[in-house]
């Protein structure tokens, strides 16, 4: 079981920032819900370890 | 007085009076069934089989006309086959492997159940549920031609009851006029509305979702919809729904679902012309079609807080209702009945404690709660309830188009299986190291070829002693129960299906098997003695 990486992790912060919001412009408030919906999902199968996802939505919620 | 409920399909049990209406006192049975619909039936057959005596009381006089259940599970023949009723649904059953998922107007993907092989039966056949239990009544019959002790009494309402601390008064209505019995055992098979429950005045609790679905079971011959499951979530023809189930059974009937929202003029969708409003913006203007039945339905998923209650006891819908997508209501009631036969069956000869009437309990709640976890999940998916859910859904959906990851999650009701009774009080400890975890104390024994036919053939109705690659004893009894034994070689089925099923790393491998067919204790090699001990704790008696 490995833990949930709540550590600076990601390579160029400034970059994947402007990425995320780049998907988003132009886009309506809807579409763009649904788009995050699909992030979530897309990333959530990547990380896959059941552990990990429990602590992360908490991490989310708190 | 005798208000028709609903109208028949099979006229199975005319009604015929007893001998006991005519009785000065009132006459006392072992067991007596509330309810013949398919897990009344079932319980009598189980019973009769064993030479109980049972009667089933029900206010009708045969099998309901609306087909309701459609797909009945592996499990559900497999018990039918201990029964001695499998093979007519079999042949009259459709099979089905392959389920299309659609959203809006594109075909998001394609699962195939892809059954495994060397088992008797299929994953699932589909069937109008009044087949299902016109074939269990043609076995009781056969069975009282052979001199079964069971007894169905149509038109029978019962319409009180006096419950004692071993025994039940039953006040019964007939055309005849009232008369009463008692029971040493009453069952409740009365159905979701169980008057016997509220009689009772016992709980029945859970959640109602705010959806109605229409169903219109229609007979048209046509080629172009495949025997295959097709599911729409938002379907193109809007006005037919918000989802919409298509799905094949036999004599060229189509069972649709239409989910058609919450608040709904109920007498306004069935009319005729509506319904077919709704068909045709679906197949499309010139398919032509006969309505044989439809019906609107809201649904739930409830149950009892216990089962068991005293000399009382709940199964079916009677005990537990679910929602249908999934197929969970006839088949967990099936598995309701496989479980209880034997063990009333044992306490009612005295073979066991009355408190292995309380695994009943145990199990079944058990398998009742992993039902209503089940069609829960898939009702929330089917209908979401909020916007965040809804959301979730499509993006699923979105997703499930383009990226295997995203399918598994898609939930368009999952089929029934078999309740494992993990943690149950009748279990032994595992003593196999590397024994396969789905043939663990607690799993139903899956199917496997062996000899000319298959291992289930030989496995139920008594306590089983099953050895593989070594030997066991051909018969052992303690405190009067017997258990039966034989060894097979695992070698001798060549495509390793009861290898893989049953030995996994081992070499060898005894199982003791319940009268459900359901494994109760395993390990490497024959002890009598650990055998013994895990015979008396699956008839819950005391082991020191
Ligand atoms: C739309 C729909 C689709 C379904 N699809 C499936 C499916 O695909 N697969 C599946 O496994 N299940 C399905 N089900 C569920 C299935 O139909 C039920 O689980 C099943 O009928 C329950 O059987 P039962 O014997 O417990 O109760 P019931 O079939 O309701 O029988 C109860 C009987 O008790 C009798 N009775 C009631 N009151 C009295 C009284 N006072 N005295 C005497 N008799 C009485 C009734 O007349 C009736 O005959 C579906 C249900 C619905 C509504």
């Amino acid at each position: 079981m490995s833990a949930l990486n709540l550590k600076p992790n990601i390579d160029g912060p400034d970059d994947f920032y402007e990425d995320l919001l780049a998907i988003h412009e132009g886009k309506s408030k809807d579409e763009s819900d649904a788009i995050n919906a699909r992030l979530v999902l897309i990333l959530a199968n990547h990380i896959g370890d059941r552990d990990v996802l429990k602590a992360a939505l908490e991490a989310a919620v708190a | 007085m005798f208000d028709e409920r609903y109208k028949l399909a099979f006229k199975a049990y005319p009604y015929e009076r007893s001998a006991d209406q005519d009785a000065s006192i009132p006459v006392r049975h072992p067991v007596v069934v509330m309810g013949g619909g398919p897990i009344g039936v079932a319980t009598a057959l189980d019973l009769g089989r064993q030479g109980i005596p049972v009667v089933v009381l029900d206010d009708h006089e045969g099998v309901g006309m609306g087909s309701r259940a459609i797909c009945f599970a592996k499990r559900s023949l497999e018990i039918a086959d201990r029964y001695g009723c499998a093979q007519p649904m079999l042949d009259k059953g459709v099979v089905w492997n392959l389920g299309k998922v659609f959203h809006d107007d594109r075909k998001v993907f394609e699962f195939n159940l892809l059954p495994e092989d060397g088992h008797k039966f299929p994953a699932f056949i589909n069937m109008q549920q009044p087949y299902f239990e016109q074939f269990m009544i043609d076995e009781v019959r056969a069975l009282q031609a052979q001199g079964a002790p069971i007894e169905i009494r149509g038109k029978n309402r019962v319409e009180s009851v006096d419950v004692k601390d071993d025994h039940t008064v039953l006040n019964i209505l007939t055309p005849d006029g009232p008369y009463t019995i008692e029971a040493d055992w009453l069952i409740g098979c009365d159905g979701a509305n169980s008057p016997l429950r509220s009689m009772m005045g016992l709980d029945f609790k859970g959640r109602v979702f705010q959806d109605s679905f229409l169903i219109a079971d229609i007979r048209m011959i046509n080629d172009s919809f495949p025997t295959e499951r097709w599911f729409w979530f938002d379907p193109p023809f809007k006005s037919a729904g918000a989802s919409t189930l298509l799905h094949k059974q036999p004599d060229d009937v189509w069972r649709v679902d239409f989910q058609i929202g919450w608040d709904v003029d109920r007498v306004e969708e069935l009319k005729e012309d509506n319904i077919r409003a709704r068909l045709d913006a679906m197949l499309g203007p010139d398919v032509e079609y006969e309505l044989v039945w439809s019906s609107i339905y809201t649904f739930q998923c409830m149950r009892m807080d216990k089962f068991r209650h005293g000399h009382v006891i709940f199964a079916g819908d009677a005990a537990h209702q679910v929602s249908p997508f999934g197929a969970r209501g006839a088949n967990s009631g099936m598995q309701d009945v496989d479980n209880l036969g034997w063990k009333l069956g044992l306490v009612i000869a005295g073979k066991a404690p009355e408190a292995l009437l309380d695994s009943y309990d145990r199990e079944r709640i058990h398998g009742a709660d992993e039902n209503i976890s089940n069609s829960t999940r898939s009702t929330d998916f089917i209908t979401p309830k909020s916007e965040t859910s809804r959301l979730f859904r499509d993006a699923v959906l979105h997703l499930s188009e383009k990226y295997e990851f995203a399918r598994p999650l898609v939930n368009s009701g999952r089929l029934s299986v078999p309740c494992v009774y993990d943690g149950s009080p009748l279990n032994s400890e595992d003593g196999l190291p590397g024994g396969p975890l789905r043939t663990r104390p607690g799993a139903p024994c899956p199917d496997a070829p062996f000899q000319s036919g298959y291992l289930l053939d030989h496995l139920g109705d008594e306590f089983v002693l099953l050895g593989i690659n070594t030997s066991v004893p051909s018969q052992l009894e303690d405190g009067g129960v017997a258990v039966k034994g034989f060894s097979v070689s695992a070698a001798d089925d060549t495509a390793g299906h009861i290898a893989g099923r049953y030995l996994g790393d081992a070499d060898t491998a005894v199982y003791l098997i319940r009268p459900d067919q359901h494994v109760a204790l395993r390990m490497t090699k024959f002890d009598e003695a650990t055998v013994r001990a895990g015979l008396r704790r699956a008839l819950a008696k005391e082991v020191d």
